[in-house]
């Protein structure tokens, strides 16, 4: 090794020693005994005692672990599309080349600034059946007056309704993305004779597909641990129709101090991202196209 | 511009209208809840809770706020915050700038793998951290204290450690090798040097953390066991489920003293802020 190769590696050594540190003491210890955990009975009081698959075996038969599951899906499955489908939308919109751009993109961006408790506060009393305005604005137009958070059947799409206000991050990204298309391929389009569709279809939405692809992953991993908005706004109600996994983990963990089903229910949890991402990075190939390719 | 082909101008204006009306209409959408809550902020509890709703305090009452500063109480509260959130932007500023310099500048064997290491730290979630982080953090006694809210900040986030790196990455070698040849230490280059070149993307890092623990309402939840010591996110949550509907006018004032330090912040760092997320959902 020479003195310049010595150097660099001293030096870079020292560099990254705090991130080293903390993530030996902050993850990787934490992981190791979190998956020994889980196969384990422990209640933090107690020194944990070994049960071997048996929390695993429990969380099979669990009803409400059942539920929770079922609740966080149907929950990602309605809000990442609808999510992402309005922010495109409003992106679109604000890449139309408007006056006031930046006062359009502060409106629909502001709402995402508001900490998710306040917003949880906020719009319970929005979604209130009898003074809420979201009922007011459906009445006008002869629909309701729907009882939101406290109709089992309507709670999540009150949640997800919820949602729809925040899609401020998502959309500045996007059109940061729409702003980056070379301006060359829609006059290349126009000359050709394409419709507008046709150019959001065939240039637009492709050049952006990474954004919206890596948006969809971060939003999906985002989604299924949704713990903040639901707690705040319902606490898992009405009869646990707003139960979701990160809730019920926590319940079982701080609440009823069952740590060591809390780890097995984290694990399974990290195993369906791990598996959701790696298949979408299988479709990645397919679906989304890539600078230059 | 090429004009489009085939419409003639009384299309393209009133598809222009149409779109102004368009962005006019959800504009109102999207600001209504805001008017909501400082409306309902302003009025007495039986006018907040009439139907159909009234948009027009009488009377306007401004004492709903000094009463909802003293049921909380804020003002503590708010220093509690502050304080959580200083600590955690001074050591996340700090430490991802120290650690993304040592990936970004020095080329080591094992740099590459350590890298890859920490970005795929950023896939790990939460709650498979959470139960063991609260025995490790019991054990060493921070259980009611605020040092489990900050101390990890202060050894870097993969985020924060993976955006600043790409800015590092342009920092010219020419510059440091002259600073070495004039006997400046490594140190020394990175804090005189180094630093005052990124300040664009710290500010980024900074007011993101910052941002995230005014809003962090799952770790103090764990953590925090008095309630002198809540942070706004959990004495607005706690008040909340102490009253009942007849304090939503005084809630809504504590919800808006909550809401309105954040826009204020965005006002004042919009570009940084506009900037720093199309960044962070960019590039990833």
């Amino acid at each position: 090794m020479t003195g310049e190769e010595k150097r660099a590696l001293k030096y870079g050594m020292a560099f990254i020693s705090p991130w080293i540190v903390g993530f030996a003491s902050f993850l990787l210890l934490p992981m190791v005994l979190s998956l020994y955990y889980s196969f384990c009975d422990y209640s933090v009081l107690n020194p944990p005692a070994f049960l071997g698959g048996q929390n695993y075996q429990e969380l099979v038969h669990d009803e409400v672990f059942w539920v929770s599951l079922y609740n966080t899906f149907y929950f990602a499955l309605f809000a990442l599309p609808l999510g992402t489908l309005t922010a495109l939308f409003l992106a679109l919109l604000l890449n139309s080349n408007i006056r006031f751009l930046g006062f359009f993109r502060t409106v629909f961006f502001l709402p995402s600034l508001v900490p998710l408790v306040a917003l949880a506060i906020l719009w319970q009393d929005i979604l209130h059946t009898e003074y809420g305005i979201v009922n007011e604005l459906l009445g006008v137009i002869g629909l309701g007056p729907f009882d939101w958070l406290g109709d089992p059947a309507l709670a999540k799409p009150g949640l997800v309704l919820t949602t729809m206000w925040i899609v401020g991050n998502p959309v500045v990204i996007y059109l940061a993305g729409l702003q980056d298309v070379p301006r060359a391929l829609y006059e290349a389009a126009r000359i050709d004779g394409a419709t507008k569709m046709q150019e959001t279809a065939y240039i637009t939405l492709p050049m952006i597909s990474p954004v919206i692809y890596f948006n969809l992953i971060m939003g999906c991993i985002g989604v299924l641990q949704i713990f903040a908005l639901p707690y705040v706004m319902t606490g898992g109600g009405p009869a646990r129709s707003t139960l979701f996994y990160s809730m019920y983990l926590f319940d079982q963990a701080f609440a009823y101090l069952n740590m060591g089903y809390a780890c097995a229910m984290a694990w399974i949890l990290f195993g369906m991202i791990a598996v959701l991402t790696y298949s979408a990075h299988l479709l990645t190939n397919r679906f989304v196209v890539y600078g230059g390719s | 511009m090429i004009p489009p082909l085939g419409e003639s101008p009384a299309v393209t204006l009133s598809k222009r209208f149409l779109l102004y009306l368009t962005l006019g209409l959800l504009s109102i959408l999207f600001m209504l809840p805001f008017v909501w809550m400082i409306k309902t902020s302003l009025m007495t509890a039986q006018q907040a809770t009439t139907a159909p709703p009234e948009w027009i305090p009488h009377p306007f009452r401004f004492d709903n706020y000094v009463v909802a500063t003293k049921a909380i109480p804020f003002w503590l509260y708010t220093r509690n915050t502050l304080y959580v959130a200083i600590m955690n932007v001074i050591g996340m500023t700090l430490a991802s700038a120290f650690i993304a310099w040592g990936f970004a500048h020095y080329r080591f064997p094992g740099r590459d793998k350590f890298f890859a290491i920490t970005l795929a730290t950023m896939m790990v979630p939460f709650p498979v951290l959470m139960v063991s982080q609260y025995a490790i953090f019991r054990d060493l006694g921070w259980i009611g204290t605020y040092k489990p809210l900050w101390v990890p900040a202060f050894f870097g986030h993969a985020y924060n450690i993976f955006l600043l790196r790409q800015f590092l990455l342009g920092v010219p070698r020419d510059l440091t090798d002259v600073a070495r040849i004039d006997g400046c230490g490594e140190l020394r280059i990175f804090l005189q040097i180094i630093i005052p070149l990124i300040r664009p993307a710290l500010l980024v890092v900074a007011l993101f953390s910052f941002m995230y623990h005014w809003n962090d309402f799952m770790a103090p939840l764990i953590y925090l066991t008095d309630e002198k010591q809540f942070t706004l996110a959990l004495g607005l949550q706690s008040f909340q489920s102490r009253l009942g509907e007849t304090a939503i006018t005084h809630l809504m004032a504590a919800t808006t003293l909550m809401v309105a330090p954040v826009i204020a912040l965005f006002f004042l760092t919009q570009k940084t802020f506009i900037e720093g997320i199309s960044l962070t959902g960019l590039k990833g």
